[in-house]
């Protein structure tokens, strides 16, 4: 921890305020004095034992649910990560919303990156179901952002409206949404929003905060479909990811309106990369390019992403470990989509589809968002490799079904390669 | 070495300010008691204190932060997480009160008076007009912290003590307790027809403030068998008692909203618990806005032509009471019926809140009876309360 304290330290030599003051103890006491009841590591102050306090979930149908028993929530009850982030409050998302028979959501998020670790009991299960048996135990997650490894990736444009990547990318040293004060939150917003000013070319581009934006931009993020607005879900509003909106929350995106950056709002960052037409290739070469770059431009103020060998890429929500990597297209299958069969289809080639106000939404006409279903255990160069093969197989497909000949189910490809 | 030790003093100070000032929200949009009074100043001494079971500042606020309010209703922006949050952040809360409560002032006592027989008539409201009485108020055992804070365990033992204590009431008091977890589809069905049920709260002024947590563990509802005495466990308060009848008999329905807060507390007190209560604030709940008495006496009444009337709002004023419509704060007037309460919650004993709904509401019906003739009403106008 200390160490991430010291590039805090070097990022504000700049301002001076710093430049006199030792290392150490003033900085700890800078971030300590946050979380004035819970010191930092310490047991939290409890009146009640852990069987009072256990949460009742037998309505409830979520990963926490599952795996939550009274052992293990008494176990790890009385703990806390050094920011004072606790059990309690990474499982209140999924206490307060049971799930759906047919859905299963996660159930609980994370305050910090600690909290992967501190409550990795809970945390483990909770991703060896999501991620379909991944074991944070005994294995190792690959990151491959090198483009170049992409076979093909141009899609028939006759059926391929749009592609899209998107991940996600917190800064360490910093609390996550669920977590962070309002100083934490700023504090990202102006290490990021430094970074992006630095992109150039293509890349180049410009910040919208959402408290200073005025109406016609607010329109114009609107017409481009990039505004993202106050959570209404209360998996996010229960979890506390919506706390002081619209403080420090903003859109970041380039003039070609291909590069676009979310701030602030389920995560530090949600990074994306998009166009029109059926060119994955150059959109994931894009997203790879734009992502090292602001990588880079991080680490020169002495920041650096969340990430290690285990989990990837660390996000709010376990579902987004890994890779935090969704690559999808909006396709129109008008044929296949309605053949009994396409689920099935989609399921062996690990995609999946959503309506194309994305997840949780209807599909309109004959069109549909796929991507890839995995996030944790392939890399980045895998995952959207799957994508492309799929999306061509499911084209192939369609177009099969257009001359009147039969499709055929492909054989399920393997998960963890 | 001690201009070192000096500069880094220096260094220490400015880190700190920056760090306030970093922490500090922006409330240039916001319309609510809090913004009014919360400086960066205020702010920066208070971020250091916390009440003894661990509520800060920052989580008095978080209501007011995220819901900057409307221009034309002023919502209070704060809420309480346990009995010492008044004492802790009076920085805060003292302004905010004294604003709220017309002036109310940090050194003013408050009275409590519980005695039914001190109410002056209130037993013969015209029923032709008056459909309904009712009056409300809150209670927080001492000792437990406050819905926006309270853990699941201190929930469920609030609930537990509240209904071993209303088990025994007896009489025509005697009734029910409907957990709303446990609840059958025959009892939410029978409560929902008898308008009693509580749902999960969907403001966003009570969700951000957390009192909505773990839904729907530690609530419920306990009625008596008359369905004219009622008590929610666990939603905005520790308890809210419900007094209520048909008609206009607002005396029977404060007189029994006595009886029974009395015997509740005995009971309570019986096992070695008490009401959080002190001689300044009144009865202690989790919005500063139901201090003192937390109590709204009103009734239901049909005023369709008064309401019309360009001085309704100005005789409401002067007589201390307020307007709502027939679903509560925030709902519209259906078919001229306005539910007509007290505006004050603290400074005045509940005697005195409802002896002016009764007295109040007796004028606006005989307002209504002029206009209804065509009359005038000048000569009725009252002076201000």
């Amino acid at each position: 921890m200390a160490s991430s304290f010291a590039r805090i330290l070097s990022s504000k030599r700049k301002v001076g305020i710093w430049s006199l003051v030792g290392a150490g103890s003033l900085t700890v006491g800078f971030f300590l004095n946050r979380e004035q009841h819970v010191n930092a590591g310490a047991h939290v102050r409890r009146i009640y034992p852990a069987s009072a306090e256990y949460p009742d979930l037998r309505k409830h149908n979520n990963c926490m649910a599952s795996h939550l028993t009274p052992a293990v929530y008494a176990k790890l009850c009385d703990k806390t990560t050094p920011n004072g982030y606790t059990l309690d409050l990474a499982i209140q998302t999924g206490v307060d919303n049971p799930g759906h028979p047919f859905i299963k959501t996660v159930g609980m998020v994370a305050g910090d990156e600690e909290s992967y670790e501190v409550f990795a009991d809970i945390f483990n299960s909770v991703i060896r179901e999501r991620h379909n048996g991944y074991d944070p135990c005994n294995m190792k997650h690959p990151t491959d952002l090198d483009s170049s490894k992409i076979r093909g990736g141009q899609f028939d444009e006759k059926y391929v409206l749009s592609s899209r990547v998107r991940t996600g990318r917190s800064i360490r040293g910093l609390s996550l949404p669920p977590a962070c004060t309002r100083a934490e939150r700023r504090e990202v917003e102006r290490v990021v929003i430094d970074a992006l000013a630095g992109l150039k070319g293509d890349l180049a581009g410009k910040y919208y905060s959402l408290t200073l934006m005025n109406e016609q931009e607010q329109q114009q993020l609107i017409d481009d479909h990039f505004l993202f607005d106050k959570p209404v879900s209360p998996l996010l509003t229960c979890a506390g990811m919506a706390r002081d909106w619209p403080d420090a929350r903003g859109i970041w995106h380039n003039n070609e309106k291909t590069f676009l950056v979310w701030v602030n709002e389920e995560d530090h960052t949600r990074v994306i990369s998009m166009e029109k037409g059926g060119n994955m290739k150059r959109v994931f070469e894009r997203f790879c390019r734009g992502l090292q770059e602001v990588e880079r431009l991080i680490q020169e103020k002495g920041w650096e992403f969340m990430w290690n060998e285990r989990l990837g890429y660390i996000l709010t929500c376990p579902s987004n470990l890994g890779t935090g990597l969704r690559a999808g297209v909006h396709v129109t299958l008008p044929r296949l989509s309605k053949d009994p069969r396409f689920p099935k289809i989609l399921d062996n080639l690990r995609l999946q589809k959503r309506g194309t106000g994305g997840v949780d939404t209807a599909a309109v006409g004959n069109t549909f968002d796929i991507s890839n279903l995995d996030r944790l255990g392939q890399s980045e160069v895998q995952l959207v490799q799957t994508v492309i093969d799929g999306v061509n197989y499911l084209i192939e497909c369609e177009k099969k079904l257009e001359r009147g000949q039969d499709v055929k189910i492909p054989a399920p490809i393997s998960q963890f390669k | 070495m001690s201009i070192q030790r000096h500069l880094n003093a220096l260094n220490d100070t400015l880190a700190k300010r920056s760090q306030i000032r970093q922490e500090y929200p922006d409330l240039s949009q916001h319309n609510n008691h809090m913004a009014k009074v919360l400086t960066l100043e205020m702010y920066a001494n208070l971020r250091d204190k916390q009440t003894p079971s661990g509520f800060t500042v920052d989580d008095v606020i978080q209501t007011g932060v995220d819901n900057p309010g409307h221009p034309f209703i002023m919502t209070v922006g704060c809420v309480a997480g346990d009995e010492e949050t008044y004492e802790v952040f009076k920085d805060l809360l003292d302004p905010i009160i004294e604003d709220r409560h017309g002036g109310y002032k940090p050194t003013d006592k408050h009275k409590t008076d519980l005695n039914p027989d001190n109410l002056q008539g209130g037993d013969d409201l015209d029923p032709n007009y008056v459909l309904s009485s009712r009056v409300r108020t809150g209670r927080s055992i001492r000792g437990f912290c406050l819905p926006p804070h309270c853990s699941r365990g201190e929930r469920r033992a609030i609930e537990g003590l509240s209904v071993e204590a209303l088990g025994a009431l007896d009489g025509d008091l005697k009734g029910k307790y409907y957990a709303l977890k446990d609840m059958t589809e025959e009892e939410q069905q029978q409560l929902i027809d008898d308008h009693f049920l509580f749902d999960k709260p969907v403001s966003p002024l009570l969700l951000a403030s957390g009192m909505a947590r773990d839904w729907p563990d530690g609530r419920g509802i306990w009625h008596n068998d008359n369905k004219t005495f009622l008590v929610w466990v666990n939603e905005e308060d520790h308890l809210r008692v419900i007094s209520m009848q048909k008609g206009g008999n607002m005396k029977e329905v404060f007189t029994r909203f006595c009886t029974g807060l009395t015997k509740i507390e005995e009971l309570f007190k019986e096992k070695g618990h008490e009401f959080m209560w002190n001689e300044h604030l009144g009865y202690v709940l989790t919005c500063p806005s139901n201090l003192g008495t937390g109590l709204r006496g009103g009734v239901h009444v049909k005023l369709p032509n008064l309401s019309k009337h360009e001085k309704f709002g100005e005789i409401l004023k002067r007589l201390r009471l307020q307007k709502r419509g027939t679903g509560g704060v925030d709902t519209a007037a259906v078919g001229g019926i306005f539910d007509i309460s007290n505006a004050d919650r603290l400074g005045f004993s509940e005697v005195e809140l409802v002896q002016m709904v009764v007295d109040g509401v007796k004028l606006l019906v005989e307002m209504e009876k002029r206009l209804e003739a065509g009359q005038s009403i000048n000569d009725l106008m009252p002076e201000q309360k």
